[in-house]
């Protein structure tokens, strides 16, 4: 068992490594588009105009943009995960003196023993509605945050199971490429924001400047220009949708994993299985974790109904898997375990605390 | 044609031995560094016990004799000072039989709500959970790493490189002391109490 789960985790850390790097070319070649399309479709469109007027020659656009997106990508790697703790208004444990927090640095210690990886920083959000998130660039630089709903409401065990759950995406890397989306979703909507208020401001100018020129244009460049434009246009407004996608597909997958890997931490997928009916039960949103960050949580923070089902259209639109079926996925290893065991061949090298 | 495809056949060999080669060396690390974890936790239960039974200690006079036991049981592990495949057996012995020790004291504990009322007990012992919790999951890594040598080791191919890498298979971290396995158990944390 032990050598297949590590064999995963190997290739779990490196896909997350290469999606990383795919995110950020991707990220970069889309505002390279937005950047150069523009800039050709202002050249085709300058490039009839009288001898002295404004000749778009030199692709300023789309350098400018690409500078950008490349300092953007960059200043997420280097900042992405004190922005997400920020966004959600978490504050860092550093001297716990009240016993739940106390608790809470006991079982994340004990957790990052079980996973083998240096204790992450701890931090709480002062949410009543019970959550947690783990965040960072890898287990060197990593976080973990749980609401004060979380301490609250779970047992010790239970407790364990979510951070071991937690753990398990520092471990395998899924941290680093969610934070990654998590900043690059922000810096995208921020940008569209701007965009398309300038858009909006120079659109109006342009588009009582261009009439006039309008009509000597359309024979020249003709449909190819129409196409470009179009396509860029619903480029720039598709944006923010495209990147909300991406960070719906990248992350439902993963629970999958991660509540594995916290079975395999705690040896207890029965207690992961109760947390998780627990944090269900009290699926209130948790308002302080806003939508930017929401695929980087144990459980999905906008309280979106969407994840009690599995099909096409859940599929397409929620940041996570059908809590039944996790529950149902964690009893299952809890009853394998209980039999294996039962059988007696080698339960206690699987067990911390020996079975009699 | 025929050099060519035997300088292909050279390189794919050479390149798993390199492969194999490494990745037994970084289990043997893992495997040596899960190991020293168990140390450092160990260390940290030996300090932690003198505190306990100091705060416990004026409530309980009249539990002396499990108090002896937990003392005599830490001061017998801090003593073991062994290396190699009997120093494991020889360690492990030892703290079994503080683990043990340790359990009953807690048993203890809870049969006095008045001494759990007091927040201190309290705490020590969230302290005292987590320092077994910590040493349980430490020698838990230890076994899953150790397990993972030890397979890789005797699974062809890469048996045949395990010589070559100076691999021995690692001493698990096993319970098989009849005293502890006598002991009733008590569940600290570990199992879900449904």
């Amino acid at each position: 068992m032990s050598d297949d789960t590590s064999l995963n985790l190997f290739q779990q850390q490196e896909a997350n490594r290469r999606r990383t790097v795919l995110l950020v070319i991707g990220f970069v070649a889309f505002f390279a588009w937005l950047g150069f399309g523009g800039d050709y479709i202002y050249f085709l469109a300058t490039r009839e105009a009288p001898r002295f007027a404004y000749h778009h020659t030199v692709p300023w656009f789309g350098i400018a943009l690409t500078v950008i997106a490349l300092l953007t990508a960059w200043y997420a790697y280097a900042t992405g995960p004190e922005k997400v703790l920020w966004s959600t208004g978490a504050r860092a444990v550093v001297d716990p003196t009240d016993p739940q927090e106390k608790q809470l640095v006991n079982v994340v210690e004990e957790m990052a023993i079980a996973a083998g990886i240096p204790r992450p920083r701890i931090w709480i959000v002062d949410d009543p509605d019970p959550n947690a998130f783990a965040t960072g660039t890898d287990p060197l630089h990593a976080h973990v945050a749980v609401t004060r709903g979380l301490l609250g409401l779970c047992s010790r065990e239970e407790l364990q199971a979510v951070i071991g759950h937690e753990l398990g995406h520092v471990k395998n890397l899924d941290v680093r490429l969610m934070t990654m989306l998590a900043a690059l979703v922000g810096a995208i909507a921020l940008m569209h924001d701007g965009a398309s208020r300038v858009l909006r401001g120079g659109g109006n100018v342009g588009g009582g400047g261009g009439g006039s020129r309008g009509g000597g244009r359309k024979g020249g460049a003709g449909p190819l220009l129409v196409v470009l434009l179009v396509v860029w246009i619903l480029s720039w407004i598709l944006a923010p949708i495209i990147a909300q996608i991406l960070a719906l597909a990248v992350s439902r997958k993963r629970e999958y994993l991660a509540d594995a890997m916290s079975a395999q931490f705690t040896r207890n997928p029965l207690a992961l299985a109760g947390a998780l009916q627990k944090i269900e039960g009290a699926v209130a949103p948790t308002t302080a974790i806003k939508r930017g960050a929401a695929h980087l949580c144990i459980t999905d923070p906008l309280g979106r109904r969407l994840t009690a089902y599995e099909g096409l259209f859940a599929d397409a639109l929620a940041t996570h898997p059908p809590m039944a079926k996790r529950i149902a996925i964690l009893r299952g290893m809890g009853y394998a375990q209980l039999k294996k065991e039962g059988g007696g061949s080698r339960g206690d090298l699987r067990r911390p605390v020996p079975p009699d | 044609m025929g050099s060519i495809l035997f300088l292909l056949v050279l390189v794919v060999v050479v390149g798993w031995l390199v492969g194999a080669y490494n990745g037994l060396i970084s289990l043997k690390n893992q495997t040596l560094n899960a190991f020293k974890q168990i140390d450092v936790q160990l260390k940290r239960r030996h300090d932690l016990i003198p505190n306990l039974v100091n705060a416990v200690k004026g409530a309980m006079e009249f539990e002396r004799s499990t108090l002896e036991a937990v003392i005599q049981a830490r001061n017998q592990a801090v003593k073991v000072n062994a290396t190699g495949p009997e120093g494991i057996k020889q360690i492990s012995h030892a703290e079994n039989a503080l683990s043990s020790a340790l359990q009953r004291l807690m048993v203890v504990v809870e049969q006095y709500p008045q001494l759990k009322a007091t927040g201190n007990i309290g705490q020590l012992q969230e302290e005292l959970t987590s320092t077994e919790n910590k040493v349980a999951f430490a020698r838990q890594l230890y076994n899953d790493t150790a397990t993972q040598y030890n397979t890789k080791q005797q699974q062809f191919p890469t048996n045949l490189v395990a010589g070559l890498a100076k691999a021995q298979p690692a001493d698990l971290w096993e319970i098989e002391d009849q005293a502890e396995k006598a002991v009733p158990q008590v569940d600290l944390s570990m199992k879900p109490k449904v």
